[in-house]
């Protein structure tokens, strides 16, 4: 019985390799299973549910702008404050305009857009879908021949991907909008001259990087919070574990693959 | 009532385990086409299990359950679908769709699986919860209605597409007794009527022996009585049916079901 602590070690790893092999595995196959779906929608016979998707559309989406809109701004207005004596130094505070969009535009604009929504959508989706389990409504769908995956996931994963990235071309906007701000009523300089430079140094791939990841990242909070929703066990206190754990994880993968995608951008475009 | 018939349902040694422990042993039972089964057994004796496992919810890890003949356990997931869409499973809570009114819960069934005018799913609907009593109360959402009608109005769900065999899983319990006879009845007429078979799992004496074509008796998950109710008491020796049946406090069922020693135990937890 009593093993070595070599052992016990290995037994440990073992154990957990395998926990997060099976997470992935079924990670994997919801996703598999989604796509499916979600083609079999859209090719074989129109059975997405559009007036569900449009719902969803505005639960997860629309109500998350008022707060996108103001936690962007902030961000702009930081960038363009903390960026101004530097530039100022080097004598380059024409440039600030072209480093607030690059960043925003490219980075913070879809990562910050991404983690608020993992709040709004991810937590909801979570606990809606974990509340459904734990009261056998998902048990009621599946005996009624009612797929869960084309009934309830395809319609939040097409709603959440576009209002992520809908909301990111906002988010974009408004927060260089935020360090036009600064740059207007902080540095003193002209508004004009700040929204030509950015309109002309601005790239098409700039814009476009940014959108990519940011419908990455909508797929990332959608399908880690529908796989935690749907695997609760364990009444009420299962529905908050998952909440927290899909929002936690959620976060951690999307600036995983943030981090994945730019170093892919970096070399590839 | 003699299984003459080909079975619309039939188990052959279902056996399935939860954790290392056996939770069902060895089952078989043909239900013959519109037969009213009732299953009776204390909690935990196995009954929601077997029952989702009949409807396809658990997955056996041996034996085979078959519907209108066709294995369903090794069914593919489209022809098991086909099978689901022609029986319908009334949950214990009812298992309404919570972001759903009362009538677009009986109407979704109508929606995703018939190709009906909107009209006539209206008609539908209004017929089918004024058969549970509760047609006014469409427009509600779960949440308004009580536990008794959620159940209710699960049941008019469960009967919106005309299955040809309904699952209950304890329909009565929570009931006042005047809903406990109304759905009975519901059960009664729906096998005169139309010929629906019923599989019924209660705990609810009085509602089995008024609906029940047979009765068995489930404890410690293999049945240990099978027989249409008047014999059901009359024929069997079996003291646990007795007391079951009967609800006596003393007999061979245990209340307690710890396996250690009471003193044992208490003495341990000093140390």
């Amino acid at each position: 019985m009593s093993a070595t602590p070599f052992i016990r070690v290995l037994e440990r790893v073992g154990t957990q390799g395998e926990g997060l092999l099976a997470y992935l595995g079924g990670l994997t196959y919801l996703s598999g299973d989604t796509l499916k779906h979600l083609a079999l929608g859209i090719v074989v016979r129109p059975r997405i549910k559009a007036d569900e998707t449009f719902f969803q559309m505005v639960r997860l989406g629309v109500r998350a702008i008022p707060i996108i809109f103001l936690v962007q701004t902030f961000v702009g207005m930081i960038l363009a404050l903390q960026l101004a004596p530097v530039l100022a130094d080097y004598g380059q505070l024409d440039k600030a305009a072209t480093v607030v969009s690059i960043a925003v535009f490219r980075e913070l604009g879809p990562l910050i857009s991404a983690v608020v929504l993992t709040g709004f959508a991810g937590a909801a989706i979570a606990a809606e879908l974990g509340t459904m389990v734990v009261g056998e409504e998902i048990a009621a769908l599946r005996t009624s021949a009612i797929h869960p995956i084309r009934f309830l996931v395809v319609p939040r994963v097409i709603a959440c991907i576009v209002m992520t990235v809908a909301l990111t071309v906002l988010a974009d906007i408004v927060g260089t909008g935020g360090g036009g701000l600064v740059n207007r009523y902080i540095l003193l300089r002209d508004s004009w001259e700040y929204y030509h430079t950015v309109v002309d140094n601005l790239q098409v791939k700039d814009v476009l990087t940014g959108l990519i990841k940011s419908g990455i990242f909508g797929f990332i909070i959608v399908v880690i919070s529908c796989y935690e929703g749907l695997g609760v066990s364990g009444g009420a206190g299962g529905v908050g574990r998952a909440t927290t754990r899909s929002v936690v994880l959620a976060i951690f993968l999307i600036i995983a693959a943030d981090c994945l995608f730019t170093t892919l951008f970096y070399f590839l475009w | 009532m003699a299984p003459a018939l080909e079975p619309i349902l039939e188990l052959r040694g279902v056996q399935k385990f939860f954790e290392g422990r056996q939770v069902l042993k060895d089952i078989s039972l043909r239900v013959a086409p519109g037969e009213t089964l009732v299953i009776i057994g204390g909690s935990g004796c196995g009954k929601s299990t077997l029952l989702r496992t009949i409807i396809g919810e658990y997955t056996p890890d041996a034996g085979h359950v078959y519907l209108w003949g066709e294995d369903a356990c090794c069914a593919s997931a489209k022809s098991l679908d086909r099978l689901r869409r022609r029986f319908g499973v009334l949950f214990q809570s009812g298992a309404l769709y919570s972001s759903m009114t009362v009538g677009e819960n009986v109407a979704l069934p109508l929606r995703e699986h018939t190709d009906l005018d909107e009209r006539i799913i209206q008609m539908v609907v209004k017929m089918k919860l004024e058969l549970v009593g509760l047609r006014d109360f469409e427009d509600l959402s779960p949440a308004q209605i009580s536990g008794g009608m959620r159940k209710r109005v699960g049941l008019a769900r469960a009967i919106a597409l005309d299955p040809e065999i309904l699952f209950y899983d304890e329909p009565t319990a929570g009931l006042d007794p005047i809903a406990t006879s109304v759905i009975d009845q519901l059960v009664i007429d729906l096998r005169t009527k139309l010929g629906v078979t019923s599989i019924v799992v209660t705990h609810d004496m009085k509602s089995a022996f008024r609906i029940a074509d047979r009765i068995a008796m489930l404890y410690n998950g293999e049945f240990v009585a099978v027989g249409p109710p008047q014999e059901f008491m009359a024929a069997t020796q079996d003291e646990r049916v007795r007391q079951f049946v009967e609800g006596l406090p003393d007999g061979p069922i245990p209340l307690r079901v710890s396996k250690t020693d009471y003193l044992t135990d208490l003495m341990d937890a000093n140390e």
